[in-house]
């Protein structure tokens, strides 16, 4: 072998196969810490939302679901997120971008009061 | 079951002066009104003779008519407190169609529709063809707002009305106001009249002899019956206050779906039971919404509500009649009489 291809065969192969695995081994650099499509549950049931306080990382998606027997909405009292009508078995999912807490409640009872806090 | 009714108007008369009715009268009360139907009582209750003759003799002398109250039909609910809501719907028209008398109208609380879709107003309207009234006066409930604002109630039921559907009429020289209390709820509160509304009611009443019975209707209560579960109205106060000087005025409400009445007063508040499903009493449930109870005792805990008008008391005598008795079971409340 030439010192050319020795220098190849020893150091830069290895180098670069070692990189290789060690790049494929890696998650992805923008990767969010949960598995993607993870969706964080609240339960819509006996006039309330459960939980009603929901912490959730920025970049999380909040699937509520109504099993109550009586139509409800979850809608921000800030005008972020408003959902539709939800009757018996329908979910309405918002995705939180940004930090914050998010204050919302049912507009057709308006007792039922629930809050996202996004960290 | 006149030995029945009897009893009851004396252990009312035996109460009169106590705040409120004792446990064995209480008990009375709910023997004789039924499984499910639950009564409050606060003050003494006046008693009537117009019911306890027997409210079938309807009079009509001079100026007395009658009215029918129903409440809360939800039209498109198919769950199992009550699969065809339609049905019962039906068996409330036709019990109105067989009172020996033809109420002058009818007014209905609100909650006509279960989700506001057109097809359930559509169906409302076509069993009401078939009632014997033919003016029917309607107030939303929070269930027939749920499409852009209640557009789709006010398009069918909104005519001369203001707002989001308020509206007064006289009627034999009482004057009726329904009110909106469903609209823009806040997050945490219960019902709401409302700034703008609550300034027409006061400029609504204004000039108005004293002497005038008042009814006012809307679909939730407009006193506080149980915060918890959003029974009650924020701004009802500010109403009523309205209302203070008058001889004679009667609250008719639905949205809880079972009968409780109070008297404060020269003010009688009542609400109705529904034409599709009870509710649980307040706090004998995780929350409110559809009580399943067996299928055989479905129609004693749904109803109507007859409201006969004495010219000569000026007072309105209530009475609720569930669907499924022969007659009315219940006993209601009578409206002060007189004013200044």
């Amino acid at each position: 072998m030439t010192r050319k291809n020795m220098w190849v065969a020893g150091v830069a192969a290895p180098v670069m196969i070692a990189m290789l695995l060690l790049f494929a081994g890696s998650p992805r650099v923008n990767a969010v810490d949960q598995p993607s499509g993870a969706s964080q549950e609240v339960k819509i049931d006996n006039f309330s939302f459960g939980p009603e306080t929901l912490t959730v990382p920025v970049g999380a998606t909040v699937t509520w679901t109504n099993k109550d027997d009586i139509p409800h909405t979850s809608v921000s009292t800030d005008a972020v997120f408003k959902s539709k009508v939800l009757d018996t078995d329908e979910k309405f999912s918002y995705t939180f971008t940004k930090a914050g807490t998010y204050s919302y409640y049912c507009t057709i009872h308006p007792k039922m009061t629930g809050k996202v806090v996004v960290q | 079951m006149p030995d029945k009714k009897q009893d009851l108007i004396d252990q009312k008369l035996q109460d009169l002066n106590n705040d409120g009715i004792d446990r064995r009268g209480f008990l009375k009360c709910m023997a004789w009104a039924g499984t499910g139907l639950v009564w409050t009582m606060s003050g003494g209750i006046p008693m009537s003779r117009a019911f306890a003759k027997g409210h079938d003799q309807r009079s009509t002398k001079g100026g007395d008519f009658t009215f029918v109250q129903i409440s809360d039909s939800h039209i498109g609910f198919n769950k199992p407190a009550n699969p065809d809501v339609t049905a019962t719907l039906q068996t409330a028209i036709n019990k109105i169609n067989a009172m020996s008398h033809t109420p002058d109208f009818i007014i209905h609380t609100g909650d006509l529709s279960q989700l506001s879709k057109p097809s359930e107003f559509d169906t409302l309207d076509q069993a009401l063809k078939g009632v014997s009234a033919k003016q029917i006066y309607f107030v939303p409930g929070e269930h027939d707002m749920l499409s852009d604002n209640g557009e789709q109630y006010l398009q069918r039921y909104g005519k001369g009305t203001k707002g989001s559907g308020w509206s007064s009429f006289d009627h034999k020289g009482v004057h009726f106001v329904g009110l909106v209390n469903v609209a823009n709820l806040k997050a945490g509160g219960m019902g709401s009249l409302g700034h703008e509304q609550l300034e027409w009611l006061e400029d609504d009443l204004k000039g108005r002899s004293a002497s005038t019975p008042i009814v006012l209707y809307a679909h939730i209560p407009l006193w506080t019956i149980y915060p918890d579960w959003g029974w009650g109205t924020d701004d009802s106060e500010q109403a009523l206050s309205y209302v203070k000087r008058f001889g004679s005025v009667t609250v008719l409400n639905g949205h809880i779906h079972q009968i409780m009445q109070k008297i404060e007063g020269k003010v009688s508040f009542h609400t109705a039971m529904s034409t599709a499903f009870p509710q649980p009493a307040p706090g004998t449930a995780p929350s409110a919404g559809p009580m399943k109870v067996p299928a055989d005792q479905l129609q004693r805990v749904l109803g109507i509500t007859d409201v006969n008008y004495l010219v000569s008391g000026r007072s309105l005598a209530v009475v609720d009649s569930p669907l499924g008795d022969s007659g009315s079971s219940a006993s209601g409340i009578s409206g002060g009489p007189g004013g200044s």
